[in-house]
């Protein structure tokens, strides 16, 4: 029996309805999340331990600098002989840690979709075009107000297989380092308003509405650059403890 | 008190923009004392995961050799994804400092390689593990058997002898380290999170 749209939709509401009853505050998606079928064999069953050792490894992280990147690496048009196809966008913000400081020198990478929706990697083979100026990759360190800033074009829509009829909304995916291996963040950034919001498992497992309005970039029209882009701002709060967190006695 | 971004999946297509050569190389296959530790992700039914991304974060080695002649094993250090200005691609490693940070997609077969050196002030390896189908990160350690202060690890100590075993690499030769990963089921990882 083919899955639809209205089995995933009916299921994406009875999680949505699970969860306001539950009364509790959830960041996150859950790991186990049914309407996201990849995720059934691929999340532990049994529970995560805590750990508060001061001295776990993980309260340092990895760090990166100069050498890691090159200025073109934050300006995804610029990357080959010509112009990319599609609509050019400037996203930019600041990352931050949970006590709202900035989180400076620190690796932001991004990759997504062309303007059609194709990713430019052998194995999506969906019958839209692939772009030849254009990747998709990039990369910066966030400056001392823990800002970043990319240029790119806006990504299409796509296909997928979770049901019939399946589409992920456009989205950025966006890698995250913190100062400490526990702030690390892998997740993706969506464009306001998009149709696709309430039919996508992906976005959300997010049961929250607050948090999930946390994953979409506000466009702000004092990004835009006359005569070249849109703009989008999305700042983004890593969570974990931080190295001083400990140190503050929090 | 800011809330923090949820978590994403890393998705099935990370693999033309995460990964990077020697990547998984923390330390040349050449130096003195390297390790190597591999395996496999798992399922929940068993079955390999050929689309998960782990990465590892460690102390350096005691005598960890830095450029800027500085020491501090939990400090890390730039230089794991060193870029060629000339061309934009990758250079590699410098081969010289010990940046701490290692990243390694699994293959087909869903088995991953890292070569490295032991950590100085811990007995383990920080492993942070991605794929598609999974909404968020897993923290789990890959714990060498064979260092010094592994007997007296806390963590290691509060765990049933199954849920500590699935932390402990197997120990197949001298120099080679085996570390599975089971995301889900009867042998499945302990995983952590840090409060
Ligand atoms: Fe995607």
């Amino acid at each position: 029996m083919t899955l639809t749209q209205a089995d995933i939709s009916r299921e994406i509401a009875a999680e949505s309805e699970a969860y306001a009853r539950s009364g509790t505050v959830r960041h996150h998606p859950s790991r186990g999340y049914a309407p996201y079928r990849s995720s059934a064999l691929r999340h532990p069953r049994q529970p995560l331990i805590a750990v508060r050792d001061p001295d776990a490894v993980e309260l340092s992280g990895p760090v990166f600098g100069v050498t890691d990147v090159t200025e073109l690496d934050a300006d995804l048009t610029r990357q080959h002989t010509g112009e990319p196809l599609g609509e050019r966008i400037t996203v930019t913000g600041r990352v931050l840690d949970r006590q709202g400081r900035a989180v400076t020198g620190q690796l932001v990478e991004i990759w997504q979709a062309n303007a059609s929706g194709r990713y430019a990697h052998q194995r999506d083979q969906h019958p839209a075009p692939l772009d030849p100026h254009f990747t998709g990759v990039g990369r910066c360190l966030t400056d001392d107000q823990g800002g970043y800033s990319f240029t790119t074009v806006k990504p299409g829509a796509y296909p997928w297989r979770n049901h019939a009829n399946a589409w992920r909304p456009a989205h950025i995916h966006f890698s995250l380092f913190g100062a400490a291996f526990t702030q690390r963040l892998v997740t993706q950034m969506y464009f306001p308003g998009d149709p696709l919001f309430r039919y996508d498992p992906i976005l959300q497992s997010v049961t929250d509405e607050a948090a999930r309005a946390r994953l979409v970039a506000a466009y702000d029209h004092d990004v835009s650059v006359p005569e070249r882009s849109l703009g989008y701002r999305w700042d983004i709060v890593l969570d974990g403890p931080s190295p001083t967190w400990i140190e503050e006695g929090r | 008190m800011s809330l923090p971004t949820p978590a994403q999946t890393v998705g099935p297509f990370f693999g033309y923009a995460l990964p990077f050569p020697d990547g998984g190389n923390v330390a040349a296959a050449t130096a003195p004392g390297v390790i190597t530790v591999h395996g496999r992700v798992h399922d929940g039914a068993g079955r390999p995961v050929p689309d998960a991304l782990l990465e590892f974060w460690q102390s350096g080695p005691e005598h960890s050799r830095r450029t800027d002649g500085e020491r501090g094993a939990r400090a890390g250090r730039p230089g794991s994804m060193r870029r060629d200005q000339v061309t934009g691609g990758f250079l590699g490693r410098d081969g010289v400092d010990f940046t701490g940070f290692g990243r390694v997609a699994t293959d087909p077969d869903g088995h991953y390689t890292l070569r490295t050196l032991p950590p100085g002030d811990a007995p383990y390896l920080s492993v942070c593990v991605f794929a598609r189908g999974l909404l968020h990160h897993l923290f789990t350690r890959a714990y060498l058997t064979d260092h010094p202060l592994h007997g007296a690890d806390p963590l290691l100590s509060a765990l049933t002898p199954q849920r500590r075993a699935s932390l402990e690499c197997v120990r197949e030769d001298e120099k080679l380290h085996r570390f599975d990963i089971h995301l889900q089921g009867e042998k499945e990882t302990t995983f952590l999170v840090f409060e």
